[in-house]
């Protein structure tokens, strides 16, 4: 008999902590977001379309979608030094193509689409709630969208597959140790705008990861409705 | 977006009358909310809210050397991010004039005030003490980031809890605290009084703020002893118009101190 995998928190393999979602967050932007993954809790303000700065990145062709993805200093045990590090500004750029897929800035030649988002709390999968926050966001701000994305981490624990790693499970050490892949799809689950991935694991189980992620994608999904949903019946 | 001339012109006019247009008097604030613990790994934290202004502040702890004048006492330092997310004034990029001015002017609120008790901090003279780093966030500027700020700062210092330290392997067991709160002597408060046309105000809101013509931020205590000052913005005040901000200052802490008090738990 296989020993049921036990993960730390007590999870189900396929469960996703809590999720909390929020619009409006932030009054002075075009739209804004908080979104929660248990202890990782994302915000993301939204500027723009406006006007391109500098003028040599205008692209007269089409809008800019334009992310810059941080972490608060005090958001980890060991604090960081603020201010963009090697890895937020990768970060960043993962975000805008995770995001651009869905956005549609044909229509906005010359100018860029701001997309700032903060880690208030960091206990892993920081870049998917911060893609999860960043696409409410934009959609709280009324920029065409062809759909939303949502964001979720995959993880082999040793050789058993999880969705949504804490950091208990990413700092996995037992057996194979942890792999982490974190992905992006349309809601649907259909199309993949994210991925990257960490560790060692076969093409098999690696399908398996991206059905998981699509279970997970819809769950997300429906959080992230609602919270839009609800914003606009407050403000209707 | 800046404040055109015209709204300034008319915030002066309604001000005459001592009136302002949401309604306040000149020296009230707007709705204070404080909530602490905002982010779980930090020592401590707080969000502040004035009306739509907000902030969260956040508060580390490190073990450093001490400074070769002070080798008994634990070290202290403010940053401010006036985040991009927060107004589209603020870009990204190193931090500008405004977020250094704020950060230090903070700094030394704390500092000055005397509020921390640095000798408490030491774990072995001349060559261990503590590091205080308190790292502010503005979450949405409408004005008034700097009481925001200082507030924030002190609801954070009040909220941490100092982390477990094993001496032996001479490091930090970060995500696991002591019951031991950082030493506070008493709590002052900075606040930052605004003279608009022979006016003055608090708590501007950022209309308010782009019309402002002089500031001065005063960090003051209970028994009315002032610790810091700093004059801002470009026009000069008459030494009876400061001689009536001390004033204001004295009254304002008395009004502003059980608001703030309530939230420090």
């Amino acid at each position: 008999m296989v020993k049921e995998f036990k993960r730390p928190d007590g999870r189900k393999v396929d469960e996703i902590r809590e999720m909390k979602a929020k619009v409006g967050v932030v009054p002075n932007a075009d739209g804004s977001a908080m979104f929660q993954f248990g202890e990782t809790i994302a915000i993301a303000a939204v500027y723009g379309p406006k006007e391109m700065h500098p003028q040599h990145e205008q692209d007269p062709e089409k809008g800019v979608l334009r992310c810059t993805y941080n972490m608060m200093s005090f958001s980890v045990a060991d604090r960081i030094r603020p201010g963009p590090s090697r890895r937020s500004q990768e970060i960043s750029k993962i975000t805008e193509w995770a995001l651009s897929p869905v956005v549609m800035l044909e229509n906005f030649p010359n100018t860029v689409v701001d997309v700032h988002i903060y880690i208030l709390q960091a206990n892993a999968s920081t870049r998917c709630a911060g893609i999860n926050a960043a696409a409410m966001a934009l959609a709280h701000a009324g920029v065409p969208m062809k759909d939303l994305v949502t964001s979720v981490s995959i993880g082999k624990l040793n050789k058993t597959l999880v969705v949504d790693l804490n950091k208990d499970e990413e700092d996995w050490e037992e057996g194979e140790g942890a792999t982490d892949i974190p992905i992006t799809m349309t809601s649907t689950g259909e199309k993949i705008t994210h991925i990257q991935l960490d560790g060692k694991i076969s093409v098999k189980q690696l399908k398996e990861s991206i059905e998981l992620a699509r279970k997970a994608s819809k769950k997300i999904y429906e959080v992230q409705k609602s919270a839009l949903k609800n914003s606009m019946e407050e403000e209707q | 977006m800046r404040t055109n001339r015209l709204t300034k012109q008319r915030i002066k006019e309604f001000l005459k009358e001592g009136k302002r247009f949401d309604g306040r008097e000149l020296d009230e604030f707007r709705e204070i909310y404080i909530e602490t613990g905002v982010s779980k790994k930090a020592e401590g934290s707080a969000r502040v809210r004035l009306g739509k202004t907000e902030v969260i502040v956040g508060v580390k702890m490190n073990i450093g050397e001490p400074y070769p004048d002070s080798p008994d006492e634990g070290n202290m330092m403010v940053t401010a991010e006036l985040t991009p997310m927060s107004s589209n004034r603020f870009e990204s990029g190193p931090p500008r004039i405004e977020a250094i001015e704020l950060a230090r002017v903070i700094d030394r609120g704390i500092r000055e005030s005397k509020v921390i008790d640095f000798k408490k901090l030491c774990i072995k003279k001349g060559e261990k003490v503590w590091t205080i780093f308190i790292d502010i966030y503005s979450i949405n500027d409408d004005g008034n980031l700097l009481d925001a700020a200082g507030f924030g700062a002190l609801a954070a210092l009040k909220n941490a809890k100092i982390p477990k330290y094993d001496d032996k392997e001479e490091k930090v067991l970060y995500g696991e605290w002591t019951n031991k709160n950082i030493p506070l002597n008493f709590i002052p408060l900075s606040c930052t009084i605004h003279k608009i046309d022979n006016q003055f105000i608090v708590d501007p809101n950022k209309e308010e703020e782009d019309a402002s013509e002089a500031r001065i931020t005063i960090a003051i205590s209970g028994d009315g002893t002032i610790h810091a000052m700093q004059k801002g913005n470009s026009k000069e005040l008459k030494i009876e118009e400061f001689n009536e901000i001390l004033d204001l200052a004295e009254k304002n802490y008395k009004k502003l101190f059980p608001k703030i008090e309530k939230f420090l738990k």
